[in-house]
């Protein structure tokens, strides 16, 4: 049986401090094909990025310390060498950052920048880094690239700036692009013209797209696939179709009732999830939001608080990590409706 | 009818643009805010949203009057402070507050929590320093943080919890106003329900009118009965939530709901057409002439460069009326009833039907 194209196995990323090692990222495993899109959703300190930057090789030459296994495209990335994975890093795989201000030099011009990706992994003349780079800018829809190329990233507005950075990453025409919330700081309509074009350039080039998000409009407008992270942890992974629809998870659950919507009853009252996430320094024993779930009073013999419970099927494709029974989650909603 | 609580009329906010040089001459103005008026009534909430730039944040800025507004009026509870002195805002401060976006910067790192929310009742010297320790803890119970907290720090806290301190703090006062600027955008999902809860809760208890500026588009029409939609410093339409979102007239506001996700819709698999618009927004130092959103919208005509489009009221049944000088108060009463018609109010020469 071939690999799939991205396989993350049982990956773990741990940040030794002075107060004790921070559990970033524990047990993580994922697959994801090309041409697919893999939405990973949570709240900050979820691991989301942490997890995706292993995947760069990010944690590198970092005291983090990082275990588990990252298939990509026939290789295993935790294992090959610094030189091996700069060869990749910015070619095969690339990421596009949050905060396009903070991802760009202010002193170099942003042509400068996007051809250096280029000029990187391929020895070419300048001019012609600089022709590509220009086409790039183009295909971003960036109006009059032939001038903006030798603009600097303050004479860009904030969507702009982003179509920048997604030139920068689409560059050496990546199989695997790892977006971290790149449209958080942007506004909506602007939102809707980048997630238009990260799908018009997926679908061009068939590159695998990591869609990190705590968004899950966004989720429900681009992804394939759901991973819905937890403090460090999958908790819930399936079709975003089937995920948005029927979560089996109380935290999805508690996240999808927790946000209003812009269509759709008024009256619907918000059900926040109470608490706050656990920390990572002494993550909970049992199921890391049992803290916070109104629901593990239906699991008999406290085992919520004593056991992890393990990410197992629901469906075909849809797994979950909850010690409740499936066939009840419905009767678990009215005694909950009928105690308030 | 008594009059609203809060009035704005034709508030104008430009900031002057400085050339370079020994003397700094004027070169031009960001008009930041551009002739904008509405009304909110005691106990109610009004949403503004808009994109970055729109102007929504400095409209609160000088509705509290953190800032003097070129010209215009706002009159509160009757009297116009638009252009009021220092020394005459001070009684104001009580009954205006406000709760902004930034609970990490908005809190200074070096005071107590009980500093923090006491601060207001020190300054206006209401409650003797013997008794504040006391209110303090009751605005911490109320806000939902454990009253024996009162001698933390802010970074003991987390996000929404520092939030619940800025709320406490601008509750001290019992304000009849709060002008709340983006007090969710900066939390996680599953703590934003929390805090709207909260102010929900606090709103009913206690009165309290809101003027809610949000660019989230689902929690204003989750917070707010009344919203106003900005761009580029000028108000293009207010309606009713229940109209705005099923109905919206004007094509910005439409151009905007259509790009905001939906999971709801999009997990069921069905997608609304999405209106791309292009381009950026124009500067605000040199606004396009006649109607600001001329130069991105699909519905421009040559009328649409020339004259500028006033807010003017749109009967739902009928359409835009004849004339755009509607009656004051622009519902129409029909005998016996006080229900008013839902009125929108749009911006624009061909509103959609």
């Amino acid at each position: 049986m071939s690999r799939p194209f991205l396989s993350v196995e049982n990956l773990a990323v741990l940040f030794p401090t002075s107060d004790g090692i921070v559990r970033a990222t524990d047990g993580l495993s994922y697959t994801l094909e090309r041409g697919k899109t893999l939405g990973i959703v949570g709240e900050s300190g979820s691991g989301k990025s942490v997890s995706s930057s292993a995947i760069l090789g990010l944690h590198r030459n970092t005291s983090a310390m990082v275990s588990g296994q990252i298939w990509f495209d026939g290789t295993e990335l935790l294992g090959i060498s610094d030189d091996e994975m700069r060869a990749k890093r910015g070619k095969d795989v690339a990421m596009i950052f949050q905060d396009p201000l903070s991802a760009l030099h202010p002193y170099y011009r942003v042509g400068d920048q996007i051809s250096e990706a280029y000029l990187a992994h391929n020895s070419v003349p300048k001019r012609v880094a600089r022709a590509r780079t220009i086409e790039m800018l183009a295909r971003v829809g960036i109006p009059q690239p032939d001038r903006r190329v030798d603009d600097y990233p303050h004479q860009f507005s904030g969507g702009m700036r982003q179509r920048v950075m997604i030139a920068m990453a689409l560059i050496n025409d990546p199989i695997l692009l790892i977006a971290d919330e790149p449209t958080t700081a942007l506004d909506v309509t602007v939102q809707a013209q980048i997630l238009d074009l990260l799908q018009d350039l997926q679908r061009e080039f068939n590159t695998a797209l990591i869609m990190i998000t705590h968004d899950l409009g966004v989720i429900a407008e681009i992804a394939d696939d759901v991973l819905v992270m937890y403090a460090g942890r999958a908790v819930e992974y399936g079709s975003a179709r089937e995920l948005l629809t029927k979560p089996a998870m109380p935290y999805t659950w508690g996240l999808i009732q927790s946000i209003p919507d812009v269509s759709g009853p008024l009256d619907r009252p918000l059900r926040p999830i109470p608490g706050n996430p656990p920390s990572l320094l002494n993550p909970p024993v049992g199921c890391p939001f049992f803290a916070r779930c109104e629901y593990s009073r239906f699991v008999p013999g406290n085992r919520c608080a004593t056991e992890l419970p393990e990410l197992r099927p629901v469906d075909e494709g849809h797994l979950k990590r909850c010690h409740l029974e499936d066939d009840e989650l419905d009767s678990y909603d009215a005694v909950l409706a009928g105690g308030h | 009818m008594a009059a609203p609580l809060l009035q704005v009329k034709d508030l104008v906010m430009h900031f002057p643009v400085k050339s370079r040089g020994v003397v700094a001459r004027t070169v031009g103005h960001v008009q930041a805010v551009d002739g904008i008026s509405f009304d909110l009534e005691a106990g109610q909430a009004l949403g503004l949203v808009g994109e970055s730039g729109c102007g929504k944040t400095t409209t609160g800025r000088l509705v509290t009057r953190l800032q003097k507004p070129t010209s215009g009026q706002i009159i509160f509870e009757g009297h116009d402070i638009a252009q009021a002195p220092p020394r005459a805002l001070k009684p104001l401060r009580r009954d205006i507050q406000m709760i902004f976006q930034d609970p990490y910067t908005s809190l200074n790192p070096r005071q107590t929590v009980g500093e923090i929310v006491g601060a207001p009742l020190a300054i206006h010297k209401l409650v003797p320093a013997s008794k504040r320790l006391a209110r303090v803890q009751e605005m911490l119970e109320i806000v939902g943080l454990n009253p024996e907290h009162y001698n933390r720090y802010p970074h003991e806290f987390s996000g929404g919890q520092r939030q619940r301190i800025g709320i406490a703090r601008a509750l001290t006062l019992q304000p009849k106003l709060l002008v709340a600027d983006e007090p969710v955008s900066a939390l996680d999902v599953s703590i934003q329900a929390q805090v709207i809860n909260l102010m929900q809760d606090l709103q009913r208890e206690f009165n309290i009118s809101f003027l809610f500026i949000a660019h989230d588009l689902a929690i204003v029409r989750y917070f707010c009965p009344e919203i106003a939609v900005m761009y580029l410093g000028k108000i293009v339409e207010k309606a009713p939530r229940e109209e705005l979102y099923a109905n919206p007239r004007h094509p910005y506001t439409k151009a905007l709901l259509s790009a905001a996700p939906d999971v709801g819709q999009a997990a069921i698999g069905g997608r609304r057409e999405r209106i791309r618009l292009v381009g950026d927004v124009p500067s605000p130092i040199n606004p396009p002439s006649g109607c600001h959103f001329r130069t991105r919208c699909w519905k421009a005509q040559d009328i649409c460069a020339t004259t500028e489009p006033l807010l003017r009221k749109v009967d739902v049944s009928i359409g835009v009326r004849p004339g755009a000088a509607a009656p004051a108060g622009g519902s129409t009463a029909i005998a016996g009833t006080t229900v008013a018609t839902p009125v929108d109010e749009v911006a624009c020469h061909f509103p959609e039907p």
